[in-house]
């Protein structure tokens, strides 16, 4: 079983998002998280997913996200050659000893302290899935009382921007 | 000019052509019928006896004429009734552009009288849906609407029109014919190698044919292209009539209730091309066994049917007239003549063929029609045995000729598809093939069809019996007949009679030519009640989960 990072170029209508979560439950598509957000032209969103599973259920999704008619682009985001990053918010209980142990490993993990209460603190940290289920399993001893996290963002590396995607449509058409 | 929504939609509507449309009435599109009753004798409105039968109706009226069909259906209830016939075109690639009414905006979301989200409901059925939530869209959504049915692959689209948005005014501007740039995929030259290659290498070719050929209009580049091969050609039970029936190459319908002719051909052959066709479990059976010698070809414009069900080895992508006149450009012609005269042998020891035994058979019922018609007729079916007599024993040879609901299997959808038919076809016989269970879902519309004096004639296949699953329970189930003998004792032609139609019974063989000879010349509607046998079977058959190879002859 792979993971891949898709990226989808949609219009910024008020049903894209049923249309893509509905045909990606429909067909058996697993999957992990979905993220999204208005793009830099505000008439689109984009959409950043991880789908599971094999080359020909990459090939399969690709190709039928591309035929919803909102769906303007869908690109692969190679881990070579994209930079990807999730946000997650981490609520680990601190008691005052904790709290210097808790402080110093987000420091290693470039993560901030961003709300402090009596017996818990909030921890802000981005990265990639790697590094955020890393920190998360290091303050599971502490105890964890919530994580958020918001799913994939995804770009790609280099000097094109989005209108490349178009051409990637035209060729997956 | 400035118009209300009612008129603009249907000024949309006439601007693409259309000038007929199937519906029914009700609150939240009575602004839209007001606007049809000014324009009546511009645009044709046939009300159904129910919005099933009005989607039915339009889905037979573009399968019939190749053109979009168009029904219209009020909120709530009226829009859940057209989502079986969206879904039976969904299924089959037909372009209909069904259009519901709404509540008011201000009363979206809010459970109001007869609203329903018919939008997320037919989401996963639709090419595309919209709502339109603000009159200066309207027009434009409308085009829209129809630009997506018809190109690349067709479909269903639906519109959603809140009431209040069709009482809201704007200024329209007729647009005429616009042509908006349609995109033009290009074919490959590469992949037209690539396959002409394997087709020039191949020495034991199999075309598959399916329903792309028809709506793309290739008839005759397939049969060019076949002569040019000389390849035997089998067709799907979409693809029926989109190779002459009467063609010394044609091996009939392949898969499940396919010929031991194409069934024996595609296991044997060393090249499959399939030409718009989808490799339906239906057809294919048995995925790993299914042309285990063979390379296979796929022509099809839709991307995503390359490689869905099965794996393949050369795609072509784009419509399949352009690609088959560019094959037709690039293959040799060749004469093959011992895997011809092999195929020949197999069509001739493996006929279709059934018991003579003295009792009222579907299947010469079948060739009878064929003949008196001169295989000129339309002809619908319900879904059954009845769908599959039909597809059998009536030879086909033009496309739109063979009407039937393929991939949903959608029982009660012949009667309706069969006034879109004759609607769209003035000139041409319709003649509806029934099962009685189907014909009972249903005959509500034989209203619509005396109505309109359609000369419509149902040929009610009757074996008091959902024959189909009948014949799978005597099969496959030790003979325990659950649930699917119809014995109650319903009479076809007082029915037929109380909807004042015209209603004949055919109990014996030597009846049927002169009680359809009679229906033909009569010219109007008719209900031709046909006494069968209820352990009548179709055959040939591919028990679930087989090999075609392993096609049951008979009993
Ligand atoms: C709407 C719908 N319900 C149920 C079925 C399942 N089904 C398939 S064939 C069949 C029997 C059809 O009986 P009839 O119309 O009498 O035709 P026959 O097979 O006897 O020719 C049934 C129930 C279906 N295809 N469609």
């Amino acid at each position: 079983m792979n993971h891949y990072v898709l990226s989808l170029i949609v219009n910024n209508e008020i049903n894209v998002i049923s249309r893509v979560s509905g045909l990606l439950a429909r067909r058996g598509y697993h999957v992990s998280c979905l993220s999204m957000r208005e793009a830099e032209d505000p008439s689109l969103s984009r959409m950043t997913f991880v789908l599971e599973g094999d080359e020909h259920t990459l090939d399969q999704a690709k190709k039928q996200l591309c035929k919803l008619v909102d769906v303007i682009a869908v690109v692969e985001m190679k881990i070579q050659t994209s930079i990807r990053r999730e946000l997650a918010l981490v609520k680990v209980k601190a008691g005052p000893t904790d709290r210097v142990f808790i402080g110093e490993t987000a420091k290693f993990f470039r993560a901030k302290i961003v709300d402090v209460a009596e017996e818990t603190l909030i921890v802000e940290i981005t990265g990639d899935d790697g590094k955020i289920s890393a920190f998360i399993n290091l303050m599971k001893p502490y105890g964890i009382v919530e994580v958020v996290r918001t799913g994939l963002a995804a770009l790609e590396r280099g000097n094109q921007g989005s209108s490349c995607y178009k051409e990637v449509y035209e060729k997956v058409q | 000019m400035r118009f209300n929504g009612a008129r603009i939609l249907l000024e949309c509507i006439r601007e693409q052509g259309v000038d007929t449309i199937f519906g029914y009435p009700g609150g939240a599109v009575i602004n839209i019928y007001d606007e049809l009753y000014k324009q009546r004798n511009v645009l044709r409105h046939i009300r159904t006896s129910h919005e099933q039968g009005a989607v039915y109706a339009a889905d037979g009226y573009a399968r019939a004429t190749g053109k979009v069909g168009v029904c219209l259906a009020t909120s709530g209830p009226g829009a859940t009734n057209l989502v079986t016939g969206i879904a039976t075109a969904f299924m089959d690639s037909i372009p209909i552009v069904a259009i519901t009414g709404n509540v008011p905006l201000s009363l979206l979301g809010k459970d109001s009288f007869q609203e329903v989200d018919i939008m997320g409901i037919t989401m996963p059925i639709t090419k595309h849906n919209f709502i339109v939530k603000d009159i200066s869209n309207l027009a434009d959504t409308v085009r829209s609407a129809f630009e997506i049915a018809k190109s690349g692959r067709p479909g269903p689209v639906l519109i959603n029109i809140p009431k209040d948005i069709t009482a809201h005014i704007t200024e329209y501007k007729r647009i005429t014919h616009k042509d908006r740039k349609v995109k033009d995929i290009p074919i490959s030259p590469d992949s037209i190698a690539q396959a002409a290659d394997l087709i020039n290498m191949s020495k034991r070719p199999f075309i598959y044919a399916g329903g792309g050929v028809g709506c793309s209009g290739a008839a005759d580049e397939l049969v060019e292209f076949a002569e040019m091969l000389d390849a035997p050609t089998g067709c799907s039970l979409m693809g029926l009539g989109c190779f002459p029936g009467t063609h010394r190459l044609f091996t009939g319908m392949i898969g499940m209730h396919g010929t031991m002719a194409s069934n024996l051909t595609a296991t044997n052959c060393d090249l499959l091309i399939a030409v718009g066709a989808r490799f339906s479990d239906r057809v294919v059976s048995n995925v790993k066994r299914f042309a285990p010698n063979a390379k296979i070809v796929q022509i099809d414009i839709d991307p995503t049917e390359i490689s869905k069900n099965i794996e393949i080895d050369c795609h072509i992508m784009g419509d399949v007239k352009k690609v088959l006149s560019q094959l037709n450009s690039h293959v040799k012609r060749v004469i093959r003549e011992e895997w011809v005269d092999q195929v020949i042998g197999w069509k001739q020891q493996y006929p279709l063929k059934y018991k003579r035994d003295g009792g009222l058979k579907p299947q010469y019922i079948m060739e009878k029609i064929y003949e008196l018609t001169k295989g000129e007729a339309i002809i619908t079916t319900e879904v059954g045995q009845n769908q599959i007599w039909a597809a059998q024993y009536y030879k086909y040879t033009r496309p739109r000729t063979y009407i039937s609901s393929g991939g949903l299997g959608t029982m009660g959808y012949g009667l309706g598809a069969s006034i879109g038919a004759q609607v769209g076809m003035p000139h041409k016989r319709v003649i509806n093939i029934a099962g009685d269970g189907s014909f009972l879902m249903n005959c509500n519309e034989l209203a619509t069809v005396v109505e309109n004096n359609l000369p419509i004639i149902v040929v009610v296949l009757n074996n008091h019996a959902l024959g189909m699953v009948y014949q799978w329970q005597d099969m496959f189930y030790g003979s325990r007949y659950s649930c699917t003998q119809l014995n109650s004792p319903v009479n076809f032609v007082k029915l037929a009679d109380a909807f004042c139609a015209v209603g004949l019974t055919i109990t014996k063989e030597e009846e049927v030519e002169s009680v359809l000879s009679r229906a033909l010349e009569l010219d109007g509607p008719v209900v031709i009640n046909c006494e069968i046998s209820r352990d009548e079977k179709v055959f040939p058959m591919v028990p679930p989960g087989e090999p075609i190879a392993n096609t049951i002859l008979g009993e």
